[in-house]
C-alpha cells in the first residue's frame, strides 16, 4: 500500500492518483470548481492550489508521488483561494439573492466555505444577452466561472458537443453549437448530462424557479465539504 | 462588391481542403480563407464545416481565439500597427492617427497588433499580413496614396517590404558553417546516443526560454514508445522584441532544418513541423524553396542521404496572432487546429505531444545551434560561456541603442558589455527576456546573461533616460491583457485588473487600495496560473514594485477624499447617452 499526507493526516492512495483523486476517496475535502471525478482534470478554476515543498500546485493535476506532502489548509494557501473566488464573482454577474441557483450553487458554497466576504475588486457587470429561446432551459452567460464542465459532458456523455468556449483573455465565453448560436436550435435536451452538471447558475431548468424553498438545497441540507460530489 | 460570392468561396474552400480531410488543417485553412477574403465569410464555415464534418461552434471559436482572423469584413486592407514598446517609442502612436486622418473616408481596418518581429527596424505594421517596416510620414503618405488608388499589395513597390538582418556581432556559431548535410551524414553514422552524449556534453539547453537541456529533452523522446515520433520547430517568435529567429529562418534556414532532421535521426520521427507565427509569413516562400532544394539533394525526403529507411519531411505551419502559442503544448493545440489552449501536464509533450505521439518542441535557434555542434563536437561550444550555461546565444537589441540587430554573445557576458556593444551605454533600465521578462536597472549592470543570473528568450530592449517607465508598463500591461487565452482564472481576470490598476497610475489617479490589488494580484498569478507564462506575467510590475516605488508614489492622489477615477471621464458615457447634443446638463 502506498501513502502520503495532506495536512499531516496519512492518506492511501492508487498509482496513477492525483491528489484531488486520492484525498475525494478518502473523504478529504480540497476546494475546488472545475474538477469532476467524472472528467478529466482540467486545471482552469485554480481553486484546488495546494503546497508541496513550498510550492503551488493543483490537486486535480498533480499526480501523488509516495509519502508528498501536501498542505491543504493554511492561511496562504486559503488566502490565495480567496483571491481566486473573488476574481470568478466580480468577473461575473453573481446576484445571489435574487438567483435560482442560490443554495445548489457550488461558486457560493465553495465561497461560504473559504470565507469570502465581500469582494474588493472592481466588479466588471457583464452583459452578455440571456438565451431563453429553449422550451425546458434558460442561459444566463453572465454567471459563467468557464469550468467548461457542460462543454465536456455535452461533448464526452452526451456525444453531442452542444458547448463551446469562445474568444479570449477576459473575451472568453460560453457559445451555443448552433447556427445562430441559440440553445433551441442545438441538440440540446432536458435529459442531457450537460443540463445538470453547471456548479453554478448558467444552464438554468424554467417553469421551476424557487420549487424547492432557500433554506432546503443541496448545500443548505449538507454542507459542500461533508458531502460526496454528485 | 465588397467581396465575393457564395459560390466561389465554397469553390475556394474545397480548392484548400486537402483530400485526407485532416482537421488539424482547420486553422490553415481558415488563413488561407482570411488572407483570400480579408475575413472568413460564413459561407465558408459552413463549407468547412461539411468537408471536415466540424461543429459550426469549433470553428467560431477557433477564429476568435487568433487574432489574425475576422469574421467580419472590415475592408480590403487591414493594418496593424506593431504596437511593442519599442514601436511606441519610435513613435507608431502617430503614424497610426496620420494614416487614420488620411484613408477616413476609405473603408479600410486600422488598428494594433502585439510586437511583429522588427523591433530593430520599427515603427513596423502588417498590411494584409504582410510587414512593412522602418515607418515615417512619407511611408505613411505613400501608403495612403496606394490604398486610396485601390492598388493590389501585390503591385505596391517592393521597396516598401525590404527587410534587414542586422547581424552585428559574430562569435564562433555564426561564425561556423553548417546545414550542408554533414551533422546529419554524422548522426546517421554516428548513431543516436553518440549524438545525444555530444549534445549531452554541449550542455546545450532550450533557447526559447525555459532553458531545458536539449539532450534529455530528445532522450525522453526517443524513450517514449510509439509507432510516430514528431519533431516541431517553435517559430512563434512572440516574445516582444524578440526576432532572432526571424534573421535565422531568413538567412540560414538549411541549419535549422537540419538540426530537426538530425533530431528526426535520434528520435525516429518522420514527419516534422514549423510553427511559423503568422507575422513572419512572408517567410514561407523562402523556407518552402529551402525544403524543396533539400529534397532535391537527398538532405530532406525518402531515404535521406542515401541511408535506407531514413524518412523524414517538414511541413509549415502557420499562427494567426496569438502570444499563448510559443507556450509548447499550446503550441501543439495550435499545430491540430485548435484554440491555442496550454495543456494540462503531465503529460508532457516529449511523452504526448503532437496528435497525442512523442513530441520535441525545440526553438529555432535551439536547432540552428545543434546543427552547428554536431558538426563542431562539444568542447567547441562549451569552451564559450559559463559552466552552467554553456556556448553562446544570440540576442535581439532594440530600443534607446545607436546599434539595434542581432548580437551573439557567450554567456556570462554583462550587461554593461553588452550595452557598450549597441550604443546604450546611457540606459536607464534594461528589459531583458520580453514583456514577461526583469527589468534591469544601472546598478544590476555588472550581472551576466545566462541562465544562473539573467536569463533570456533572447529579448533585450534598452530604454534611455529619457523614457517614462510607466509607459513601459503600461504597454506591457496592455499586451498581456490582449494575449492572455482566458483559460484559467488567475490570469484571465488579473491580467485585466493589472491594466486597469495600472491605467489609473498613468494617469496620476492612482491611490493605495490600487498599489495593494497590483501586489496581491502579481502575487496570485506568480504561483498559481496554469502555464509558465501566466506566472511570468507579474515579474515587470513587481520588478517596477520593488524598484520604483517613488514612481508610483508620485502618480497617486495624495488628497484621500479624491476619488481614485477620472469623474468626467467615467460619467461620459452616461452624458452621451442622456444629452448626445452636448448642451445643457
Amino acid at each position: 500500500m502506498s501513502f502520503f499526507n495532506i495536512d499531516g493526516q496519512q492518506i492511501e492512495f492508487k498509482q496513477g492518483q492525483t491528489i484531488m483523486q486520492a484525498a475525494q476517496d478518502a473523504g478529504v475535502y480540497i476546494p475546488h470548481l472545475c474538477f469532476h471525478p467524472d472528467f478529466k482534470a482540467h486545471g482552469s478554476c485554480r481553486v484546488c492550489i495546494v503546497q508541496i515543498k513550498g510550492l503551488y500546485r493543483t490537486a486535480c493535476t498533480t499526480p501523488v508521488v509516495e509519502s508528498m506532502e501536501v498542505i491543504n489548509i493554511n492561511e496562504e494557501v486559503q488566502q490565495h483561494r480567496l483571491q481566486l473566488l473573488e476574481m470568478l464573482f466580480i468577473e461575473g454577474n453573481h446576484v445571489c439573492p435574487s438567483c435560482e441557483k442560490s443554495g445548489s450553487c457550488t461558486l457560493q458554497s465553495v465561497a461560504e466555505y473559504c470565507g469570502l466576504l465581500s469582494p474588493s475588486l472592481t466588479f466588471r457587470y457583464p452583459d452578455k444577452k440571456v438565451d431563453a429561446s429553449h422550451a425546458d432551459y434558460l442561459l444566463d452567460f453572465n454567471r459563467c466561472i468557464l469550468c467548461e464542465l457542460c462543454v465536456r459532458a455535452s461533448k464526452e456523455v452526451d456525444k453531442k458537443s452542444v458547448f463551446a468556449i469562445t474568444g479570449r483573455g477576459l473575451d472568453a465565453r460560453l457559445m451555443v453549437n448552433s447556427t445562430d448560436g441559440k440553445l433551441v436550435n442545438s441538440t440540446f435536451d432536458k435529459l442531457d448530462r450537460a443540463a445538470s452538471i453547471c456548479p453554478v447558475g448558467v444552464i438554468l431548468p424554467k417553469h421551476q424557479g424557487f420549487k424547492t424553498p432557500i433554506g432546503q438545497r443541496k448545500f443548505d441540507i449538507k454542507e459542500i465539504n461533508k458531502r460526496e460530489q454528485d | 462588391m465588397d467581396y465575393t460570392d457564395t459560390i466561389d468561396t465554397c469553390e475556394f474552400v474545397d480548392s484548400c481542403v486537402e483530400p485526407e480531410k485532416d482537421t488539424s488543417l482547420l486553422l490553415q485553412y481558415l488563413i488561407q480563407i482570411q488572407y483570400r477574403y480579408n475575413f472568413v465569410p460564413e459561407d465558408a464555415i459552413s463549407q468547412l464545416q461539411h468537408s471536415l464534418d466540424l461543429d459550426v461552434a469549433h470553428i467560431k471559436s477557433v477564429i476568435s481565439f487568433y487574432s489574425f482572423l475576422n469574421s467580419s469584413f472590415q475592408g480590403h486592407y487591414r493594418i496593424l500597427f506593431s504596437d511593442n514598446i519599442t514601436d511606441r517609442m519610435l513613435g507608431n502612436q502617430s503614424l497610426y492617427e496620420q494614416l487614420k486622418t488620411s484613408l477616413k473616408n476609405h473603408k479600410v481596418d486600422i488598428g494594433f497588433t502585439s510586437c511583429t518581429g522588427f523591433c530593430d527596424q520599427g515603427p513596423a505594421m502588417l498590411v494584409n499580413g504582410m510587414a512593412i517596416n522602418k515607418l515615417d510620414s512619407k511611408r505613411i503618405t505613400q501608403i495612403a496614396d496606394l490604398i486610396q488608388n485601390n492598388q493590389p499589395l501585390e503591385l505596391w513597390p517592393e521597396g516598401l517590404f525590404v527587410k534587414e538582418e542586422n547581424i552585428q556581432r559574430s562569435d564562433i556559431q555564426f561564425n561556423s558553417k553548417a546545414g550542408d548535410g554533414k551533422g546529419i551524414e554524422a548522426a546517421l553514422e554516428n548513431g543516436s546516443d553518440a549524438i545525444l552524449k555530444i549534445l549531452n556534453d554541449s550542455g546545450l539547453r532550450g533557447r526559447g526560454g525555459a532553458g531545458f537541456y536539449t539532450a534529455k529533452k530528445w532522450q525522453f523522446c526517443k524513450q517514449a514508445i510509439s509507432n510516430q515520433h514528431y519533431v516541431v520547430c517553435n517559430a512563434d517568435e512572440g516574445e516582444p522584441g524578440t526576432f532572432k529567429d526571424r534573421v535565422l529562418l531568413s538567412t540560414d534556414a538549411h541549419s535549422v532544418i537540419e538540426g530537426m532532421t538530425i533530431c528526426a535521426a535520434v528520435i525516429g520521427a518522420t514527419k516534422g513541423l514549423i510553427y511559423l507565427r503568422g507575422e513572419y509569413r512572408f517567410l514561407v516562400d523562402k523556407i518552402n524553396e529551402v525544403l524543396q532544394k533539400r529534397r532535391t539533394e537527398g538532405l530532406l525526403g525518402q531515404n535521406i542521404l542515401g541511408h535506407q529507411g531514413f524518412n523524414f519531411d517538414i511541413e509549415i505551419h502557420l499562427g494567426a496572432g496569438a502570444y499563448i502559442c510559443g507556450e509548447e503544448s499550446a503550441l501543439i493545440e495550435s499545430l491540430e487546429g485548435k484554440r491555442g489552449i496550454p495543456r494540462v501536464r503531465p503529460p508532457f509533450p516529449v511523452v504526448d505531444g503532437y496528435k497525442n505521439k512523442p513530441t520535441v518542441v525545440n526553438n529555432v535557434e535551439t536547432f540552428w545551434s545543434v546543427s552547428r555542434i554536431i558538426v563542431n563536437g562539444s568542447h567547441w561550444f562549451t569552451r564559450k560561456g559559463t559552466p552552467q550555461s554553456t556556448g553562446t546565444r544570440l540576442l535581439s537589441i532594440s530600443g534607446d541603442c545607436e546599434r539595434p540587430g542581432i548580437y551573439e554573445y557567450p554567456f556570462g557576458t554583462t550587461l554593461t558589455e553588452i550595452l557598450k556593444d549597441c550604443g546604450g551605454s546611457d540606459a536607464q533600465a534594461v528589459q531583458m527576456a520580453g514583456a514577461a521578462g526583469t527589468t534591469v536597472v544601472p546598478s544590476g549592470f555588472d550581472r551576466a546573461m545566462s541562465n544562473e543570473d539573467l536569463s533570456t528568450g533572447g529579448s533585450f530592449m534598452v530604454l534611455g533616460p529619457q523614457r517614462n517607465l510607466m509607459d513601459l508598463l503600461q504597454n506591457f500591461a496592455q499586451f498581456f491583457k490582449h494575449e492572455s487565452c482566458g483559460f484559467c482564472t488567475p490570469c484571465r481576470v488579473g491580467t485585466s485588473i493589472i491594466a486597469d490598476v495600472i491605467q489609473r497610475f498613468k494617469n496620476a489617479q492612482g491611490c493605495e487600495h490600487d498599489l495593494k490589488q497590483l501586489r496581491d494580484v502579481c502575487g496570485l498569478m506568480n504561483i498559481s496560473c496554469f502555464c509558465g507564462l501566466g506566472c511570468t506575467v507579474p515579474t515587470v510590475f513587481l520588478d517596477a514594485l520593488n524598484q520604483h516605488s517613488q514612481m508610483f508614489k508620485d502618480l497617486m492622489k495624495t488628497d484621500s477624499s479624491t476619488p481614485c477615477f477620472n469623474l468626467e471621464e467615467s460619467v461620459s458615457e452616461f452624458k452621451q447617452i442622456t444629452n448626445p447634443s452636448g448642451r445643457g446638463l
